[in-house]
Formats: C-alpha cells, sequence, structure tokens
C-alpha cells in the first residue's frame, strides 16, 4: 500500500494512465501540484505562455493521436483563460482532460483571491466535470475524467481540484484504478441490427446516392472501414471540414467537402441525391445551408453514436445509433456479395457528377501573373508539393483556413486539424505545437493569417523553450479576409475594422526569439523559400507570404439558399 | 404539447445545475420544476413539466440522457399516469369571504390549515388543472400569496422508474 499527497497523487496517476506531455501553466492554486510534477520525470510538462494555448496544444496533440490531451491550469484567471479552448474542443468533440487548480475548499463561495466558479462558467461547454471533495477521491475521479473524454462521443472534461486536496502533508492510499463504472454512462456502440439491414437495402436499391461522412469517422477511427465499404459500392463520398481525411481525397470517388465553402460537385451531388447516407455528421449549419430547402429528393440514413445529433436539424429516414466503426462494419459484411440493384443508375449518377465537375476544372481561381500578387491558393498548392502532401496541416481561421481544406488534399486522417465547429482564431498555432511534439519527425504546417497569429503569436516563446520546429505559413492579406469578404458580399464594401492597419514586421518579430522568417511577395520568390523552409524539419520557420487582399473563398454558399445555390466567383453563380 | 418529464438523477453537486442549464442553454422552456431525495439516498427525482411539438421533446429527452449525472428518465405523458401538485393559498378572509372560502375549499377538498382573524391559508393538491381552478375561484375573494411546489408525477400499474 502506498501513501501519496494528493498532489503525488496526480502526478502518478497521469504517469500509470500512459499521458506523456501535458500543456500548462502555473499559479497558487496549483502550486502543489507543480511541485509534484518538479519531482518526477514521467511525463512531460510543456509551458506554454497563455492557458488557452494549452488547451489548445492538448487539442492538436489529441487530434492527431485519438488519445486524451491533458491540461492543468491555475485557478481564476488560468482556468478563464482556458475556456475558449475547452469550448473549441467541446464544439468538435476532442478528448481532452483539463485539471484546474481551485482555491481552498473553505474558502470556496467567499469570492476568495483567484476563486472563480469554473464548474460552473464551462458547463456548457464540457462533457461533464468533477469537482474533488477528498485527496482520496483523486485516483477514481481521474479515472473517470478520461474515460468519458475518450469514450462515446469524446469531450473535454473539467477536473476542479481545491487546494487543500493536493496538500503535501496529507496523505492517503492511492491505487491506480484500472477500470471504473459510471452506471448512467454506457456509450452503445453497435447499431441496431434491423435499422442497419433497412439502411443496406435502401443503399442498393438507390440511384443517386452519396455518402457524407464527418469528424465522427476521425475521432472513431473508421477510415479504414469506411474506405472498404464505400469502394465496395462504388458510391460518391463527400465528408465535412472536420471529415477531411476520413477517405482519401485524391481517390477518384471523393468529391472533396461539403457546405458553405464546399466543392460544387459535393454540393451538386448533395442536391440531387436520392440517398444521403451520413455517417458520424451532425448536419449543421455550415452544410446544410437551408434546411428546408435541404436535398429536396434525398431519403436519409444517419449513423451516429450519439442519439441527440439525430434528427436535430434535418429528420432521419432510418436512424442508427452507433459507434461508426462497428456500424459501417456491419454494413460491410451486408454488402458482402450483393451488388447495387441499377448499375446503369449508378453509371447515370456518375456522369452527371463527372459533369459538374468538368464545368469546375480549371475554372476554381485565377493564378497570378507575373508582377502581380499571389493568389493564397497557389500558395497552398504550392506548399502542398513541397511536403508531398504528408504534413500533418493545422489551420487557424479565416479565408486561409477554407483555402486549406480546399487545395490540400489529405489522404490519411488525423491529419487535417482545425477549429470546425467554434471558428476560433488563434487555434491554428498552438495546436501546431502539441501535434509537433508528439511527431518530431514529420513535417507539421500551420497555415495562418496575420490576424489570427497575432492572437496567439506569444507562443513563439514556448517553441524556442522546447524546440517546436512547426513551419508557419502566414497568408498575408493585411486584412481580415474572410471578415472582408462578407462586407464585401452583405455590406457594400464597407470594411469595418476587417483591415489591419499597423501590421509587425513579422520577420523581425520572428527573429527577435532566433527563428528564422522568409517573406514572399512574388511567386519566382515562393519555391525557393518553401524549399529553405522545409530543409530540415526540426527547425521553426514563418513564412511571411504577401498575398492578394482582394481574394475571396468560392464556392460560397448563398444565404438561405439549398445546397446547390453558390457564388462560384465574383461574377458567376449557380 | 405538454410533456411530465421524471428523472433520476446523481444525488451530485452540481447535477441540478446541469439540467436546468441544459434547458437554457438549448432554448427548452421549463413550465415547473420539482425535486426531491428518493428512498435511495444516491438518487434524486426530479420532475419537469414542459411544453413543445414531438422534436423539441425527442430533442430534450435525449439531451437530457447525454448528461451523465441522468440515471433514468420517463416522459409520464406517453403512458397512463397520475399527476399531483400541492399548493398553499393565502387568501383574504374577513366577514362574508370567512364562508365563502370554506365552502369553496370544501368543494376541491381542500384543508384549510392556517387561521389569523384576516386570513386562511388553503393547501390543496390535484393536478396542475385543479388547482388552477382553484385559484380562479378565489380570485375575486382576494388572494395574497401562492405557493405551488410544481407537478410531480408517477405512472400508473405496473411500470416503474428506479433503477
Ligand atoms: C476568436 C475569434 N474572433 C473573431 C472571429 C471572427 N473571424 C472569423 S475569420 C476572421 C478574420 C481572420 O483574419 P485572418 O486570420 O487574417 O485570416 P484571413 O481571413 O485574412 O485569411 C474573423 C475576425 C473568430 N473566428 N474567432
Ligand atoms: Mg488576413
Amino acid at each position: 500500500m502506498e501513501l501519496l499527497s494528493g498532489a503525488d497523487m496526480i502526478a502518478r496517476f497521469l504517469k500509470d494512465e500512459g499521458v506523456e506531455r501535458i500543456f500548462g501553466y502555473p499559479g497558487g492554486a496549483a502550486l502543489h501540484i507543480y511541485d509534484a510534477l518538479f519531482r518526477q520525470d514521467s511525463v512531460q510538462h510543456i509551458l506554454v505562455r497563455h492557458e488557452q494555448a494549452a488547451t489548445h496544444a492538448a487539442d492538436g496533440y489529441a487530434r492527431a493521436t485519438g488519445k486524451p490531451g491533458v491540461v492543468l491550469v491555475t485557478s481564476g484567471p488560468g482556468a478563464t483563460n482556458a475556456v475558449t479552448g475547452i469550448a473549441t474542443a467541446y464544439m468538435d468533440s476532442i478528448p481532452m482532460v483539463v485539471l484546474c487548480g481551485q482555491v481552498a475548499s473553505h474558502l470556496i463561495g467567499e469570492d476568495a483571491f483567484q476563486e472563480t466558479d469554473i464548474v460552473g462558467v464551462t458547463r456548457p461547454v464540457v462533457k461533464h466535470s468533477f469537482s474533488i471533495r477528498h485527496p482520496s477521491q483523486i485516483p477514481e475521479v481521474l479515472k473517470k475524467a478520461f474515460y468519458l473524454a475518450a469514450t462515446g462521443r469524446p469531450g473535454p472534461v473539467v477536473v476542479d481540484i481545491p487546494k487543500d486536496m493536493t496538500a503535501p502533508t496529507e496523505r492517503y492510499e492511492y491505487v491506480y484504478p484500472k477500470k471504473v463504472k459510471i452506471r448512467s454512462y454506457n456509450p452503445v456502440t453497435r447499431g441496431h441490427a434491423g435499422q442497419i439491414k433497412k439502411a443496406v437495402d435502401m443503399m442498393l436499391k438507390s440511384r443517386r446516392p452519396v455518402f457524407y461522412t464527418g469528424g465522427g469517422i476521425v475521432t472513431g477511427h473508421a477510415s479504414e472501414a469506411l474506405t472498404d465499404l464505400v469502394q465496395r459500392l462504388g458510391f460518391p463520398i463527400t465528408t465535412t471540414l472536420m471529415g477531411i481525411g476520413g477517405y482519401p481525397q485524391g481517390d477518384r470517388q471523393s468529391l472533396g467537402w461539403l457546405g458553405m465553402h464546399g466543392s460544387y460537385e459535393a454540393n451538386m451531388a448533395m442536391h440531387h441525391a436520392d440517398l444521403i447516407i451520413a455517417i458520424g455528421a451532425r448536419f449543421d449549419d455550415r452544410v446544410t445551408n437551408n434546411t428546408s430547402k435541404f436535398c429536396p429528393t434525398a431519403k436519409i440514413v444517419h449513423v451516429d453514436i450519439d442519439p441527440s445529433s439525430i434528427s436535430k436539424t434535418v429528420r432521419a429516414d432510418v436512424p442508427i445509433v452507433g459507434a461508426a466503426g462497428s456500424v459501417i462494419d456491419e454494413m460491410i459484411s451486408l454488402v458482402q456479395g450483393r451488388e447495387p440493384a441499377s448499375g446503369e443508375a449508378l453509371a447515370e449518377w456518375w456522369q452527371s457528377i463527372d459533369g459538374w465537375r468538368g464545368e469546375r476544372e480549371g475554372k476554381l481561381y485565377e493564378p497570378s501573373e507575373a508582377g502581380e500578387a499571389l493568389k493564397p491558393q497557389e500558395v497552398i498548392e504550392a506548399v502542398y508539393r513541397a511536403t508531398r502532401g504528408e504534413a500533418f496541416v493545422t489551420t487557424d481561421v479565416g479565408q486561409h483556413q477554407m483555402f486549406a481544406a480546399q487545395y490540400y488534399k489529405f489522404a490519411k486522417p488525423n491529419r487535417f486539424i482545425t477549429s470546425g465547429g467554434l471558428g476560433t482564431m488563434g487555434f491554428g498555432f498552438p495546436a501546431a505545437m502539441g501535434v509537433k511534439l508528439q511527431f518530431p519527425q514529420d513535417d507539421v504546417v500551420c497555415f495562418t493569417g496575420e490576424g489570427s497569429f497575432q492572437m496567439m503569436m506569444q507562443e513563439l516563446s514556448t517553441c524556442k523553450q522546447f524546440d517546436v520546429g512547426v513551419k508557419i505559413v502566414n497568408l498575408n492579406n493585411q486584412s481580415l479576409g474572410m471578415v472582408r469578404q462578407w462586407q464585401d458580399l452583405n455590406y457594400k464594401s464597407r470594411h469595418a475594422h476587417s483591415y489591419m492597419e499597423s501590421l509587425p514586421d513579422f520577420a523581425k518579430l520572428i527573429e527577435a526569439y532566433g527563428f528564422t522568417a522568409l517573406k514572399v511577395t512574388t511567386f519566382d520568390e515562393l519555391a525557393p523559400a518553401l524549399e529553405r523552409a522545409f530543409a530540415d524539419t526540426s527547425e521553426l520557420v514563418f513564412l511571411d507570404i504577401y498575398v492578394d487582399p482582394f481574394e475571396h473563398v468560392y464556392p460560397m454558399q448563398v444565404p438561405l439558399g439549398s445546397m446547390r445555390d453558390m457564388l462560384l466567383s465574383k461574377t458567376e453563380r449557380t | 404539447m405538454r410533456h411530465i418529464i421524471s428523472i433520476l438523477l446523481e444525488n451530485e453537486p452540481g447535477a441540478l445545475s446541469r439540467v436546468v442549464g441544459l434547458f437554457s442553454q438549448r432554448n427548452f422552456n421549463i413550465e415547473t420544476l420539482n425535486v426531491a431525495p428518493t428512498e435511495e439516498p444516491s438518487l434524486s427525482r426530479l420532475t419537469v413539466t414542459t411544453v413543445g411539438d414531438d422534436r423539441v421533446i425527442e430533442q430534450i429527452t435525449k439531451h437530457l440522457n447525454k448528461l451523465i449525472d441522468v440515471v433514468k428518465l420517463v416522459d409520464l405523458t406517453e403512458g397512463n399516469h397520475i399527476e399531483r401538485e400541492l399548493m398553499l393559498v393565502k387568501v383574504k378572509a374577513l366577514g362574508a369571504a370567512r364562508d365563502e372560502v370554506k365552502r369553496t375549499a370544501d368543494i376541491f377538498r381542500a384543508q384549510i390549515v392556517d387561521v389569523t382573524p384576516s386570513v386562511y391559508t388553503v393547501q390543496i393538491t390535484g393536478d396542475a388543472g385543479k388547482l388552477d381552478a382553484f385559484v380562479q375561484a378565489m380570485a375575486p375573494i382576494g388572494i395574497l400569496e401562492v405557493a405551488r411546489t410544481g407537478v410531480s408525477g408517477i405512472a400508473r400499474g405496473d411500470k416503474l422508474l428506479s433503477l
């Protein structure tokens, strides 16, 4: 039997749980825990420069590995600084455990120094939260937190730890709980057999089917099974932004991603489909556009691990509650040896789709001509080539994010890491840190904008301390491009606060931290700069690439329209 | 339509706020809410009445079920059930009104549980409709204060909401 203080239990538990690395920032209420971390060397602590970055870094780690990211912050401001990152993880169903220091139990409720009811503050953006009431509960509560974060529909879990729970003088028995049971929590995995059979029958009978898959494929590790199923059936597939990489994008059956800035062919195929097979996607407003005009001729099969996602915005004809992987496996076994009823209809369907593809081919954007500003799209394509499509890519939020999703093609899941649900500017750089620390041999690219980067640029200091060699590609359009685009379209180009006056000289800024920065303003400078930037994976390089400030992201769905109502360029619409 | 949803909830700090928070967060409505421990000390029973079409009620029950603290729930309005609410009403009881209050209370099978020279306190149980009717009947005489518990309910017959 081992007697440990609460603080030592936390450090020990993290080790026993197999946590290699946590991201955090110290402060009064967390100091006993920090002292325990100091006296061990199994768990690495990455000191960020702002607690929001700790959550995004842990989130990046979680998205790349599928394992829960772990954060440690102090009470009050430490915890409130983490809220944006917790909400970001919540919206995208990312497993995360956030340990928050709290003022000592006897002070709670007295507006003590650095006291915040963080359980209350985070309540709407966590999967669950715990407050520790006695040090002896620590192992079990932490086990529950990890279990909840990573199973079912994953999400962030907050653990509030009053300072007296970690006092070094009070010791209790520590046993690592190998298993926990929560009587009210039994996430389903297997789908209803009858419903699955019904869905498969509809699939085989359909004439214009399309798969629409989301982040559930990535978090559910179901990408191989999905690829198998889709290829057996020969159906087209489109993914959500969060589902990118769940099916190889280079494959002929892939229509790219769908929705507001999705591909023309994906949105057209959805609109004309007679059967939509949705798996691990949630029909959110950035996908469906106007739900009353959504896919008028389609029946809907909806597979999701979260029953509350089914029929939330769009009614499902065949709801299936279950884990993506398990349901897909059952679908495969039912499909085996059977052919789609009408091969001819499917061939016709593909003809229509190829027609839509052909319509836009070579017209997606106009490349820059000599002497003109670079187009952001061509920069993404160049980075794609320079990294052979194999990099981990994180993004911030804005036009650059959409361009990255459109022009970098992903063959694998867990490689495209973006804040889809919350759309958090500032996410990309710290998320890239979290990924790079885990995959030091890989290229990790953060596509950012000068607006977003300035929200989390203090993390350069973290990168310096821990030698984090991420590649930062700043698509510098000298404006809050996405905001400006909306103002061009909806406010007669009245650019209220969407431009960036007084931008810093990014190169000097980066150099101040001892890193390399390359400024690129012309097409000719681009290739050599990329070659230099990717010469050494371990080196942080910042590419400050000046791009056309007037470019818009297209296609763009017309507000209140159907899936197929899209602006295709500044002058064309469907 | 009005629904009565009964929930077995972990008797944990914060559990109630998660349920209530869910309703405001998702724009669901709460008409009445009633909560107390059960015979099993680790569980509370919470009953909420809410209004919504089928789609909304389906979302409410799904989201409630998703809360980790919610052990089990039942939409009592889906089957035969007993619905009760308790109300305490203070009414002005002066002169002729004293008899009038007493008579009306008798008709409603309510009890007068406290008396002063000018005020009767009446206790009445029943479904929400009966309580509303009593309030209406008393209104002309002069209601001074109303305290209602909110609806509690239970399924008829052998059906149980338990672990
Ligand atoms: C934290 C936060 N604040 C505000 C927004 C709203 N917003 C969305 S995109 C955008 C502009 C982003 O500018 P930049 O990072 O330069 O990217 P660009 O669109 O220019 O590529 C803003 C302000 C947001 N998504 N996140
Ligand atoms: Mg910009």
